[in-house]
């Protein structure tokens, strides 16, 4: 098609991945404060509209009509960009998912993704390493010193977390030969639900790994120190007020939902329906589907889990993750290796696979933890 | 001048910027972006060649700046662990005033 | 093609200068972003995207972030980000030697007759590069690795986080 035609394909997609994406996003906030509250045993809003649906409108009004507050001495330039950079960061990453499976509109073909590059996959893991940028500037931009120290020990806490991220994914490129998102997702279809990543690709262990990435990354609970209030006030987040919070804001949610858009497409077989018979299901439903429970997920965890301290995220990152991350890559590659294998030696390859990653897991687990006995309470004297 | 010469020209003009900055300016941080800089030249030229390259042999430029990128990014960590070393022996990081081989 | 490439050059060239010139070490850190994210635009115009977003993650996403954090901790106060101007004749010097060797450099490239390509050039995939790099350049590929393992604990010790005092105790 020629450039003008591809020029305006290509803006009615943005237009309506942005649209979809922003409602996602603010009702996603809506649904991570009704389940957090109904975890915790009570309800979350429910007060504006029924069961509290207009809340995300009334929380946008908020942010928009709320008094503006740039304190003197910032560094004017860096302190307005920075949630820009964090929330563009996250918008790229969503723009390289495929949500759909190609569909042909008058005769021509039409992807249901924004931007098909040949190495879809790195530009994510690019983008993610800007991202921290946007954390970096707001805080040294500040003119607050706790922004400052906030701002560092998030970048250092997402820089080491991108690694485990890129190591988890490349057992997935080893199956798929490509960096292709599209072809990645394609290659998972030989056999519905079994030939996903996830089970019959095996990289089980890769994602979790990339899981537990993506809580760091996206600076959520139980990864949250950076901007839990009961730490360094809110770190970088400190100075930053109205709607330009709102935007750092959403940048987070946006990151949940490019990092689990990233988890759907290489794990769990992206817009492809489970069973053959469930395809008359259209494709982007299925992906959206398979988001939200990845949503879920990050809203349970939140829920459930205790904040980590700076060194306990750093350790679990590097002593822990990396290591498995390598490891998994290795087992990958045996897995790959022998998929010649048939016959009686299938179960061997299974077990020789599952030993070489669960066998590194419990001797670092164990050792990671050692020391670390169960608590004695003393009470007072009666 | 063909666009190759125009590529090759540019990546001079990078490497010179780079020299420029590494001979002129007294702290050290900086005299390092300029070494960073002329190996982001050579990078350059590298590219500029294997854009314009005759068809066999289809992956050496790339194969050859990816080996540089990793190699400039090694150096740029150990020259800066180094500046935080110098930093602790003389609180300050002017290269003017690293004299003494003590510390 | 070479509007766009005289753009690129020019982003590329104006912010490594401006970076180079100023006084403000953050500044000069983040026009140097700028510049390292104008080269990742020369490399996707050539064509070489895998090399454009390796620059990306490596020097945008990884050393600029060290050379913010080296910056940000060799500081007593404020006031030290501005360097001090330098003394004339060091400065003209420098420049002096950058044009002369820049002179000489563009010398040789106006005069060598340069070969023309001719034919299509196919775009090289992950794959290939790949296989390059396992095949001919596995050995290079395994001693860059041993390199940047050894670069690693170099630098952490180097910085300090290795060090005993002499009575052998850990710090605290």
């Amino acid at each position: 098609m020629t450039i003008l035609q591809f020029f305006l394909w290509s803006l009615l997609k943005v237009a309506v991945v942005t649209v979809v994406m922003l409602l996602a996003v603010a009702y996603t906030v809506l649904l991570e404060r009704k389940l957090v509250g109904r975890i915790q045993n009570r309800w979350g809003p429910s007060r504006v509209g029924p069961f509290g649906l207009l809340q995300p409108l009334v929380d946008g009004a908020k942010s928009f009509l709320k008094e503006d507050i740039i304190p003197t001495g910032v560094y004017r330039p860096l302190y307005l960009i920075a949630p820009i950079i964090a929330l563009g960061c996250a918008l790229i990453s969503i723009a390289v998912v495929p949500f759909g499976e190609p569909v042909s509109i008058a005769g021509s073909p039409h992807l249901f993704q924004i931007s098909d590059v040949n190495i879809g996959l790195l530009v994510v893991l690019g983008v993610t390493s800007i991202g921290v940028y946007g954390i970096a500037l707001a805080g040294w931009s500040s003119n607050n010193k706790y922004s400052l120290l906030g701002a560092l020990r998030s970048s250092a806490q997402l820089v080491s977390y991108e690694l485990a991220l890129g190591l988890s994914l490349v057992g997935v490129v080893l199956r798929a030969g490509t960096l292709n998102l599209r072809l990645i997702v394609e290659q998972q279809s030989t056999q519905g639900m079994l030939t996903w990543n996830l089970f019959g690709g095996g990289q089980f262990v890769a994602f979790f790994i990339y899981l537990m990435a993506a809580y760091a990354e996206t600076n959520r609970s139980p990864f949250d120190l950076p901007e839990a209030e009961s730490e360094l006030i809110a770190g970088h987040l400190t100075e930053y007020s109205g709607f330009k919070y709102a935007l750092f804001f959403m940048a987070e949610y946006f990151g949940m939902c490019a990092l689990s858009g990233m988890a759907v497409t290489l794990f769990l077989g992206g817009w492809q329906a489970p069973c053959a018979f469930l395809e008359v299901v259209p494709s982007y439903v299925w992906f959206a589907l398979k988001l939200l429970g990845l949503l879920l997920g990050f809203i349970w965890i939140r829920a459930t889990l205790p904040r980590l301290r700076i060194d306990q995220l750093t350790r679990l990152a590097w002593k822990f993750l990396v290591p498995l991350a390598l490891i998994n890559l290795g087992t990958a590659g045996f897995w790959i290796r022998s998929a010649g294998w048939a016959g009686p030696l299938q179960p061997l390859r299974w077990a020789v696979a599952l030993a070489l990653v669960a066998l590194p897991f419990l001797l670092i687990g164990r050792k990671l933890t050692a020391g670390i006995g169960p608590r004695i309470y003393r009470y007072a004297a009666p | 001048m063909s666009a190759l010469q125009g590529c090759l020209l540019f990546s001079s003009a990078l490497f010179a910027i780079g020299l420029a900055g590494a001979l002129t300016r007294g702290n050290a941080i900086l005299v390092l972006l300029g070494i960073e800089l002329m190996l982001n030249a050579a990078n350059v030229n590298f590219i500029a060649f294997w854009h314009y390259r005759p068809t066999p042999a289809p992956a050496l430029g790339v194969v050859f700046v990816l080996f540089a990128i990793a190699i400039g990014a090694a150096e740029a960590a150990v020259g800066l662990a180094l500046i935080i070393a110098l930093y602790r022996g003389q609180k300050s990081i002017r290269l003017e005033t690293a004299t003494r081989l003590k510390g | 093609m070479n509007a766009v490439l005289a753009a690129i050059a020019l982003l590329v060239l104006g912010s490594a200068a401006a970076a180079l010139a100023l006084r403000n070490l953050i500044h000069s850190a983040l026009l140097l972003i700028l510049s390292w994210l104008g080269i990742a635009l020369f490399f996707l115009w050539a064509d070489a995207e895998f090399a454009a977003f390796a620059q990306v993650l490596v020097y945008v996403g990884a050393v600029s972030m060290v050379v913010l954090f080296a910056v940000l901790l060799t500081r007593q106060s404020r006031a030290d980000l501005s360097v001090t101007a330098q003394s004339r004749g060091r400065a003209a010097a420098g420049v002096g030697a950058a044009l002369a060797v820049a002179a000489v450099l563009a010398f040789a490239v106006l005069r060598t007759p340069l070969p023309v390509p001719s034919g299509l050039r196919s775009a090289v995939t992950v794959r290939q590069l790949g296989g390059e790099l396992m095949g001919p350049h596995a050995g290079a590929l395994l001693l860059v690795g041993v390199l940047l393992t050894v670069t690693l604990l170099g630098a952490v010790t180097i910085a300090g986080a290795g060090r005993l005092p002499p009575d052998g105790k850990d710090q605290p």
